[in-house]
């Protein structure tokens, strides 16, 4: 208990100086937010007031605290661009897009990594374990645009097994929901697949050499037991690691899948409010992404626990 | 009913050759040994002398592979294991032969409860419930004389100490009962203190159990008084096996004397100088031609350099054997002289 009290404790440490380097880089974007609002072309004393109106005038920490303190009561203000609608509430029109993307598409990833690693390290140094290691580079070195068009043109154009440029909102149709997400969170997975399978074969490799191993297979257990029994937990450590950081990756940064398959998740969102200059759905949706990320890193922390005995108790 | 029927354990010529990239390693080469039930074989030499490989290979642990090759005959209950499908080798694994290992401290798996380790092994060979399983590793951890043993089921190897987790490892490896027991090394790892208690509770074991129990061991105070005969290992061949007490009071084979003249004393004066073995043992990739001891021995005339001893028998017209590979062995009035 002592320890999960610590951690949140870090962890708002840690939001708080995110929120600050989000708010802090957001205000150094060029351009001026009172141009982006009202257009070119007005008196000059036009801007002024509105700069005076939405606060811009003040000093950097005040605003700043403004917006924090708003933010905490989850008001994080309003768009600039019309239809000015409020930043929260986009937000959580699109952050459900793109978990949802983020943890399909590692689901599909892990479930394919787990046994292709299995596999090779029960096979390491030989033709297997070549052939998974040649394929799982061939299909990282496949930029990810590329492969979603080609699946894209196969599964939707061509077969037309998926729609594409359509979403369905996971509240409104399960299946619906699911047969719109397959395919983009397909692409999802190929990006991260050839690294989890590579992470979890070394770490096996490495644990198949422990003595315990050995002990384990000295008792008559079958390979296929040791291996999801006594070798995959031990070397969980590193993939559990590397899907955390994939994780909060992800939800602000599958712009490219978004763009293609016309989603209307985090990436595309952050994108188009920079361009236009929409500072508070930046600043709103950058924070979001790190609270996610931040979140997601904590849990991923405590797991270890899980993973390891060893790690339960604190001796200090 | 021929002879070799009753032996638990009966091992022929086996010979354990490890490909690696700078050349093949014969780690075990050309060794024959047999157990009775209830008969007890130490098996004593340097780091390196392939002790450890002969165990695994014995038991078909190491087996033939893209890089191992293995010939000769291992049987354990009448089956060669190493003509045994990889299915029916693992059959043998628990109920007939079964390893303790050297290092305590990594061979429990640290993520998995002391029950478990116990447990998962009775429901695979012996089919039992659950439950049953449970109450049988209780009553495993308490002929261990591990305190608390129901406790003990639930906790992480991590939680026990050295000696208690080697007292797991005992136990896990007699859950099945085997006929045979290889102890590799089972005290190395250990505290001084704990090593005898340890090595007391496996002669107690295997009495009770009339196991045959194959100790192997670099520390011939561990195998003095509690094995019925020894072999002495060289470079990946036994170089002397008789009863243990013969070897150690005569020993025949020069590097079977000097190891056992390598033993500090109680009784030494004060400040007396080691008697260590001068040199080191054989490059394996490259062994000398001849003996392979020759290089060392303080015997060796240049047919040692040249022909490579067979083991042979050496005794003095007494009935027991005593086998030595020597071309000049230690022979009682030999040692008067020397």
């Amino acid at each position: 208990m002592r320890r999960i009290s610590l951690r949140i404790g870090e962890l708002i440490a840690v939001l708080f100086v995110v929120s600050f380097g989000v708010f802090a880089m957001v205000t150094l974007m060029p351009g001026d937010p009172a141009v982006a609002i009202l257009g070119e072309g007005h008196p000059p004393q036009d801007y002024e007031n509105l700069r005076q109106e939405l606060g811009l005038n003040d000093g950097l920490l005040h605003r700043y605290w403004d917006w924090l303190s708003g933010a905490v009561t989850g008001d994080l203000g309003t768009s600039l661009v019309p239809p000015q609608t409020d930043v929260t509430e986009r937000i959580l029109g699109a952050l459900p897009v793109s978990v949802e993307l983020a943890v399909l598409g590692l689901v599909i990833a892990l479930v394919l990594a787990i046994p292709l690693a299995m596999w090779s390290a029960a096979h390491a140094g030989g033709a297997i374990d070549r052939m998974i290691s040649a394929t799982m580079f061939a299909t990282l070195s496949v930029p990810s645009f590329l492969a979603g068009l080609l699946l894209i043109m196969i599964f939707a154009n061509g077969l037309g097994w998926f729609p594409r440029a359509q979403w369905v909102r996971i509240s409104e149709d399960i299946p619906g929901n699911l047969h719109h997400a397959l395919l983009p969170a397909i692409v999802i997975a190929m990006m991260e697949l050839a690294l989890f399978t590579r992470i979890l074969r070394n770490d096996l490799i490495v644990t198949l050499n422990e003595d315990y191993i050995l002990a384990a297979r000295a008792k008559g257990m079958p390979p296929w037991r040791i291996m999801v029994t006594d070798a995959l937990r031990p070397s969980s450590f590193s993939l559990v690691t590397l899907m955390g950081i994939s994780l909060g990756r992800l939800i602000g940064s599958t712009v490219i899948v978004e763009y293609l398959f016309a989603l209307p998740g985090m990436g595309s969102m952050i994108v188009t409010s920079a361009n236009q200059g929409d500072y508070p759905l930046v600043q709103g949706a950058v924070l979001i992404v790190a609270l996610v990320y931040v979140v997601v890193n904590a849990g991923i922390d405590l797991s270890y626990g899980y993973l390891d005995p060893r790690t339960r108790r604190v001796h200090a | 009913m021929n002879e070799r029927d009753d032996l638990v354990l009966d091992v022929r010529d086996v010979r354990t050759t490890f490909l690696t990239p700078r050349g093949p390693v014969r780690a075990v080469d050309g060794v024959s040994m047999s157990l009775r039930a209830g008969e007890t074989l130490g098996i004593v030499g340097e780091s390196g002398s392939g002790k450890s490989v002969l165990g695994r290979t014995v038991m078909g642990l190491v087996s033939n592979s893209p890089t191992t090759t293995i010939t000769g005959e291992c049987r354990i209950a009448g089956l060669d294991v190493h003509a045994l499908k990889p299915k029916d080798r693992r059959k043998l694994w628990g109920p007939e032969v079964a390893m303790v290992f050297q290092d305590p401290m990594t061979s429990l798996n640290p993520v998995k409860r002391v029950g478990t380790h116990l447990t998962e092994a009775l429901r695979l060979h012996l089919g039992v419930s659950r439950k049953e399983a449970d109450e049988r590793a209780v009553d495993l951890l308490r002929q261990v004389f591990i305190p608390e043993p129901v406790r003990r089921m639930k906790q992480y190897p991590h939680e026990l100490s050295g000696g208690m987790r080697q007292r797991v490892v005992i136990a896990m490896a007699l859950a099945c009962d085997p006929k045979l027991l290889i102890a590799d090394e089972p005290t190395t790892a250990l505290d001084v203190t704990v090593q005898k208690q340890i090595l007391d509770l496996l002669a107690t074991l295997a009495a009770d159990r009339n196991m045959a129990t194959i100790l192997i061991s670099h520390d011939l105070g561990a195998v003095e008084g509690r094995t019925d005969r020894v072999a002495v290992m060289y470079a990946g061949r036994t170089v002397e096996t008789s009863q243990t007490s013969r070897v150690f009071n005569a020993p025949v084979h020069p590097y079977a004397e000097a190891l056992l003249a390598s033993i500090p004393r109680i009784d030494d004066a004060p400040h007396t100088v080691l008697r260590a073995i001068d040199g080191s043992p054989p490059n394996m990739l490259n062994p000398p031609e001849g003996c392979r001891f020759a290089p060392r021995c303080r015997f060796a005339v240049d047919r040692c350099h040249q022909e490579s001893p067979e083991l042979r028998e050496l005794a003095d017209g007494t009935a027991d054997t005593h086998l030595g590979a020597c071309h000049f062995p230690l022979l009682p009035a030999r040692q008067e002289v020397s």
